[in-house]
C-alpha cells in the first residue's frame, strides 16, 4: 500500500509572529520556517507503517514556492521515499491545495493519505476534509490512533470535544493527525544525507489542471488587542480578596 | 440573506454555541433558519424553536446522523443548501470536520473560526494562533463558515416557531461509527463556563488534579488543562485549551502550573480576568495575567480551597 503524506511548510512553531507595520500581512522575513507539527506527526505514522510492513511506499507532497523542497527533504529524511513539489509562487488556499492532492491522489492511487489536521500558520483545519469530499474517500479526521485491519480496512480513533470516538473505514481513506497520534522521530545525518538523492519530482499547477487564483481577499492583518501584565500578588487572601473586591469576579 | 445554522447538541441538549451562532447570524440578516441533525433529538430542535430571531427549524432525525458522521451530515446540509447565501456552524469538533466538505462540494473556500463579521461578505479572524487578527473578503456566492462561539453573546429566548420534519436519509457505506469513550463530568462544559480552573505540567500527576476539581466544584467552574498535562495522561484530551484545543473566554480563567506558551494564550488569552499561580517568577503566562501569584501550587491551592469554604 502507498502512503500520500502531504506536508507544508510554516512558520516555526516557537517563534511568535509579527505584523507589517503596514497591516498587509504578518512579517516573515528571516523567520525560521519548518515543516508543520501536524504533518511531522503524519510523516512518523506512515513511517511506521511501512516499518510495520503495512506500507510500501510513502510519497511526500509540498505545495508552495521552491523552499518548500527544504520540507519534502525533510520527509525524506524521516523515511518517506519519494517526494513531489507542486511549485507555485505563493501558497494556495485550501480549497485549491485539496483540488491539487485530489489530482494527485487520481495519479498515485493511494491507499491512505495522512495529513495534518490543521497548519499552525492558517490555523484552517480544512484541507483534508475537503480532500476527502472530493476524491470521495471516507474520512477520519483529528486521529490519535490508526489501526489497519487487512487489506481494505482501517480503525482510527478521534479526539472530539466530548471525548474519544472511534470509526471503521474502509480504504482508500484520508486521516488527519492529532497532537496525541505519535511522538515524531528526529531525523538522523545520514538519513539526512540519503534524503538528497531520493527522487523528487517537480509540477507546475498548470500541468495539474487547478485554477489557483485566491478566492479570498485579505484587506488587513492587524496584531490581536495587546493585553498586558497585570499585578503580582503576594499571598492567596491578597489574591481573594482581589477577586472579590476588584475583579468582582467571585462571590 | 437567509442564513442556514448547523446547531450543535448531544442529542438531548441544544448547546449554548447554537445560542451565539444565532447572534452571529443577526448581523448577517433576518432570515435565519437553523437544522438539528441526530437521532431521537425533537426535543432539541424544539429547544432551537425557541431562540429569539430563528425563523424555521427543520429537523433531520435518524440513526445515519446519531454520530455527526462527516459524510451523512454534510451530505444532508448540501441537500438543503440551495437559497441559502451564508451557512454557519460552530467551529467544535462536529463543524470542524463536516463543514469544509460543504465547502469543497459546493466549491467554495471556507472562512474557519470567525469571531467578527463585518459585512455580507468581509470577516474577521485570528491567524498564526491568534498572534495577527486578518480581516478577509470571500468572492464565492455562498459562505461557508465556521464560527468561534466565544466571541459572540448567546441570543435570548423568544416566540416558538414550528419544526419542519426532513425525511431525506443519506447514509455513507464507506465509514461506520464503532464506538465512542465521552467523559463524564457533572461540572459546567469548558466552553460554557464562567469560570475555568486549568492544570499543566506543574500539576505533576493525574490524582493531583483533584485540588483543582475541588477548587472548580466550589466555583461552579469547569477544568481544563494544558497540551502537556493531557500529553502526559493527566487528564482526558477533551480538555486541552489552546490552538489545537478548545477555546474559552470565561469571566475568570485560573492557570495553574502553566508556563504560558503561544499555543496555549491562543485558547485562553480573550478571557476577563486571568489568574497565574506558577513558581517561577520568569513564567510568560505573567505577562497576560491580571493577577499573578509566585507560589508552589501544591501550598496555594489548598490555602485557595480553604478560603472559599470559609
Ligand atoms: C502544533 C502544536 C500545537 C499545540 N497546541 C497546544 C494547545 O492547544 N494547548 C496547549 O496548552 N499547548 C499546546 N501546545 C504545546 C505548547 O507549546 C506547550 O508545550 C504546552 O502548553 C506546555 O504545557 P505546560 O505549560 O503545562 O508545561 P510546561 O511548559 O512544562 O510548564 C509547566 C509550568 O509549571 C510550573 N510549575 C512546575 N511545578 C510547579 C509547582 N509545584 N508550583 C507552581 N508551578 C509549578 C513551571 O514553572 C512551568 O512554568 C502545542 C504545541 C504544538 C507544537
Ligand atoms: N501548501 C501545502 N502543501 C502541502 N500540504 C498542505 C499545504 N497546505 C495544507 N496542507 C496539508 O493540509 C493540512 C491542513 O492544512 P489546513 O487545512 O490549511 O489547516 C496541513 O497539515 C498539510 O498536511
Amino acid at each position: 500500500m502507498k502512503i500520500l503524506v502531504p506536508v507544508k511548510r510554516v512558520i516555526d512553531y516557537n517563534v511568535k509572529v509579527r505584523v507589517k507595520s503596514d497591516q498587509s500581512d504578518v512579517d516573515l522575513t528571516n523567520a525560521k520556517m519548518a515543516m508543520n507539527p501536524f504533518c511531522e506527526i503524519a510523516v512518523e505514522e506512515a513511517v511506521r507503517l511501512k516499518e510495520k510492513g503495512i506500507a510500501t511506499e510513502i510519497v511526500a507532497v509540498s505545495i508552495g514556492p521552491k523552499a518548500c523542497q527544504e520540507q519534502i527533504r525533510n520527509a525524506m529524511a524521516l523515511g518517506a521515499d519519494r517526494g513531489i513539489h507542486v511549485e507555485c509562487e505563493t501558497f494556495p488556499e485550501s480549497l485549491q491545495v485539496a483540488k491539487i492532492l485530489a489530482r494527485l491522489v487520481e495519479q498515485e492511487s493511494p491507499g491512505l493519505v495522512i495529513i495534518g489536521k490543521q497548519a499552525i500558520d492558517s490555523d484552517n483545519n480544512q484541507t483534508g476534509q475537503m480532500l476527502a469530499a472530493l476524491t470521495k474517500m471516507p474520512q477520519a479526521t483529528f486521529a490519535s490512533a490508526v489501526e489497519v485491519e487487512g487489506d481494505d480496512s482501517l480503525k482510527v480513533t478521534r479526539e472530539i470535544d466530548g471525548g474519544l470516538q472511534t470509526l471503521k473505514l474502509s480504504m482508500p481513506a484520508v486521516v488527519s493527525t492529532d497532537l496525541r497520534l505519535n511522538e515524531p522521530r528526529y531525523a538522523k545525518l545520514p538519513d539526512i544525507m540519503k534524503a538528497k538523492r531520493k527522487p523528487l519530482a517537480v509540477m507546475s499547477t498548470d500541468e495539474l489542471g487547478v485554477d489557483i487564483t485566491p478566492r479570498v481577499t485579505t484587506l488587513k492583518v492587524t496584531p490581536p488587542p495587546a493585553r498586558s501584565a497585570g499585578v503580582k500578588v503576594e499571598t492567596v487572601a491578597e489574591l481573594m480578596a482581589k477577586l472579590r473586591e476588584e475583579a468582582k469576579v467571585i462571590s | 440573506m437567509s442564513i442556514l445554522i448547523y446547531a450543535e447538541h448531544d442529542n438531548k441538549h441544544l448547546k449554548s454555541e447554537t445560542h451565539k451562532l444565532v447572534t452571529a447570524a443577526t448581523q448577517l440578516g433576518d432570515d435565519i433558519h437553523i437544522l438539528v441533525a441526530g437521532l431521537d433529538c425533537a426535543a432539541v430542535a424544539e429547544q432551537a424553536a425557541t431562540i429569539a430571531g430563528v425563523k424555521r427549524v427543520m429537523l433531520a432525525d435518524n440513526p445515519a446522523y446519531a454520530h455527526q458522521l462527516a459524510e451523512n451530515t454534510a451530505d444532508l446540509v448540501l441537500d438543503i443548501a440551495e437559497g441559502y447565501t451564508h451557512i454557519l456552524a460552530a467551529a467544535t469538533t462536529t463543524g470542524k470536520n463536516f463543514m469544509p466538505r460543504v465547502a469543497a462540494l459546493l466549491d467554495v473556500v471556507q472562512l474557519s473560526d470567525i469571531i467578527g463579521i463585518e459585512s455580507q461578505d468581509t470577516f474577521v479572524r485570528p491567524i498564526y494562533a491568534g498572534n495577527a487578527i486578518a480581516t478577509v473578503q470571500s468572492s464565492d456566492a455562498v459562505k461557508v463558515v465556521t464560527v468561534r462561539a466565544s466571541a459572540f453573546d448567546a441570543a435570548q429566548e423568544g416566540d416558538s416557531v414550528s419544526v419542519e420534519t426532513l425525511a431525506t436519509v443519506i447514509e455513507n457505506t464507506q465509514v461506520t461509527f464503532e464506538s465512542d469513550e465521552m467523559t463524564k463530568s457533572d461540572r459546567p462544559e469548558l466552553t460554557a463556563a464562567d469560570i475555568v480552573i486549568s492544570g499543566g505540567r506543574g500539576m505533576k500527576d493525574g490524582e493531583h488534579f483533584a485540588m483543582l476539581e475541588r477548587i472548580a466544584d466550589q466555583l461552579g467552574a469547569a477544568v481544563g488543562a494544558s497540551r502537556a498535562a493531557v500529553d502526559a495522561g493527566f487528564v482526558p484530551n477533551d480538555m486541552q485549551v489552546g490552538q489545537t484545543g478548545k477555546i474559552v473566554a470565561p469571566q475568570l480563567y485560573i492557570a495553574v502550573g502553566i508556563s504560558g506558551a503561544i499555543q496555549h494564550l491562543a485558547g485562553m488569552k480573550d478571557s476577563k480576568v486571568i489568574v497565574a499561580i506558577n513558581k517561577d517568577p520568569e513564567a510568560p503566562i505573567f505577562q497576560v495575567a491580571d493577577y499573578g501569584l509566585v507560589a508552589d501550587l501544591f501550598d496555594a491551592l489548598p490555602e485557595i480551597e480553604s478560603a472559599l469554604g470559609s
